[in-house]
């Protein structure tokens, strides 16, 4: 469904995605493991159109969109969910939910109540800095799952939220690849990878391994915990 | 909201009924026609210097003198009255050229409440004068909350010069919203001073959506005088094209543990645009606190993202960020 060949990008000189390849297929989860400063959520940037890579293509359904814009590759069915989602001032939950398509009243709640959120006490809250960090991810979730994307990059959804907000922000992401979406789902947790079906380990801009989620895990637990590699991978083995 | 051409002829004689006229254009403006027409709420009506309107529902004493420009107006609420229906307030010149000059007296007593809603309405202004001169009395324990919205042509030809000076007594609550968002604004000069006893809560709002040569002045002044006074000076303004905007929110804390902040955001949305924002905190008891949050600038690029990575194209997307902040 999505694929990324041989994406380049380099910043101030330095690689910053360095020659990356990687598929999210339909309805399956792709959990991307790694530790902070690995180019994860540059990579998200790449996919969803916010910034270019200087060499590579971004493959969705057959089609090259790596020059499309943001809003084209939404509307062909890609979305993200930001590692620190946006506030927005005067926009109510409801509201939010609906930005990307009309919803009725029951399906809005329906989409509140896979991230357990209660409707009731939510769908006129406002987008902004009242909502707390793990409440603001759920309705995040929450609007992506109300999208139905074909493809949904979730950077980091699990970073900072506590052991009650967690379980929830984990159904979401199961809800998504239960109504067919691909997932890219980024963390730096291996909790959050186990829903993954497959998993890929990302260092200093490239993918270094990829495999099952608990066999990647073991490897991401031996090789890279202690590491604080950065510039070109040099793992024995890979 | 531009009345039907034919309704007036070029001096600004009124050819049909002033206050049919007026309705229609409240109508138009989005008021609520009933709440004019019910017994049971509070109205006033005016249209230049005339009074079409006027009822008063329990526990509200209105008293109006016109005069050669405008209105006086004599408001009061009386002592623990709690009015049980918003009042509605209409205010406007439907001819092109006018001068309305409204003074307005208000006397809440103590433990009354109100919500008071005004309709300020000038659809056809190319040379408009609005101005309104306000001395309120909000007694002890008293609740006044006071949304006042402009709907304006989009001629730009028409001059609004709200002043208030507001004393809230003590455990009193005052808080109004001042909205200017639909048509051309003109120019504003728009200027509240509040002075808060001990406990008061008083927040000012003022909300505007500036465009082509609007010309935008507004001064939120709250004075935290009394003991564990509160207050809150809040501004958003949406800038295109060329306009130009001075917000200047002052909160004095003057009083033990009082507690004031002034928060102003202006979104600069066009080439042209002058934005300048003038927040000023003063304090001079050691146990009152101020703060300030003043930002300029241009959309939240990140916002933007968000909502153009849901489908929005980056028009829509300025649009719907533009709503929610002047809601």
């Amino acid at each position: 469904m999505l694929e990324i060949k041989s994406l380049k990008l380099t910043l101030n000189g330095k690689p910053v995605i360095n020659d990356l390849s990687l598929e999210v297929k339909g309805g399956k989860i792709h959990g991307l493991l790694g530790v902070n400063g690995t180019g994860k959520t540059t990579l998200a940037s790449l996919i969803m159109g916010i910034s270019y890579p200087d060499e590579g293509n971004i493959i969705f359904e057959g089609h090259d969109i790596t020059q499309c814009t943001i809003s084209q590759r939404a509307r062909m069915g890609i979305t993200l969910a930001w590692q620190e989602p946006a506030r927005f001032e005067g926009l109510s939950v409801g509201e939010y939910l609906k930005v990307s398509r009309n919803l009725s009243s029951s399906e809005i709640e329906s989409y509140l109540w896979m991230v357990g959120l209660p409707p009731k006490e939510y769908l006129n809250r406002a987008v902004d800095v009242s909502l707390s960090g793990g409440e603001r991810k759920r309705v995040e979730l929450a609007s992506v799952l109300a999208m139905k994307p074909k493809v949904a990059i979730l950077d980091e959804p699990d970073s900072g939220i506590d052991v009650v907000s967690l379980p929830h922000i984990m159904n979401g992401i199961a809800q998504m690849s239960k109504q067919g979406s691909g997932v890219l789902l980024i963390t730096h947790s291996e909790e959050a990878v186990g829903v993954a079906n497959e998993v890929s380990i990302m260092c200093a801009g490239k993918i270094i391994n990829s495999g099952q989620p608990q066999e990647m895990c073991q490897w991401f637990r031996d090789n890279c915990q202690t590491c604080v590699h950065i510039g070109e991978p040099d793992y024995k083995g890979v | 909201m531009i009345l039907p051409k034919g309704k007036f002829d070029p001096k600004g004689q009124i050819v049909v009924k002033e206050y049919e006229a007026m309705l229609e254009a409240y109508s138009r403006a989005g008021g609520n026609l009933g709440a004019l027409k019910s017994k049971e709420v509070g109205n006033l009506v005016i249209h230049k210097n005339k009074v079409l309107s006027a009822n008063e529902a329990e526990g509200i004493k209105v008293e109006t003198e016109e005069t050669e420009t405008g209105v006086n107006i004599y408001f009061l609420i009386e002592e623990g009255a709690k009015i049980k229906y918003p009042v509605h307030l209409c205010f406007g010149v439907l001819p092109e050229e006018g001068l309305q000059e409204i003074t307005l007296r208000v006397e809440a007593q103590a433990n009354s409440e109100i919500d008071v809603i005004a309709h300020c309405i000038f659809p056809n202004a190319v040379d408009v004068i609005h101005k309104m001169d306000a001395d309120i009395n909000i007694g002890d324990n008293a609740k006044f909350s006071y949304r006042e919205t402009h709907y304006h042509g989009e001629f730009g030809g028409i001059k609004v010069i709200p002043k208030a000076k507001i004393r809230v007594g003590k455990k009193g609550i005052w808080e109004s919203t001042f909205a200017l968002i639909e048509g051309c604004v003109g120019m504003l000069d728009y200027d509240f001073e509040i002075f808060g006893e001990e406990k008061s809560n008083c927040e000012l709002m003022v909300k505007v959506s500036g465009k082509k040569e609007d010309d935008i002045s507004i001064v939120e002044k709250i004075h935290l005088d009394g003991k564990e006074a509160r207050g809150l000076a809040k501004s958003r303004l949406v800038l295109n094209d060329n306009a130009k905007a001075v917000v200047r929110g002052e909160t004095y804390g003057n009083a033990p543990l009082a507690r004031g902040h002034v928060d102003c955001l202006e979104i600069v949305n066009g080439e042209g645009v002058i934005a300048r924002a003038i927040p000023v905190v003063y304090v001079n008891d050691k146990q009152a606190k101020v703060t300030h949050e003043a930002a300029i600038g241009s959309i939240d690029k990140k916002q933007m993202q968000t909502l153009m990575a849901r489908g929005l194209s980056e028009e829509e997307a300025v649009d719907v960020i533009v709503r929610g902040i002047l809601k």
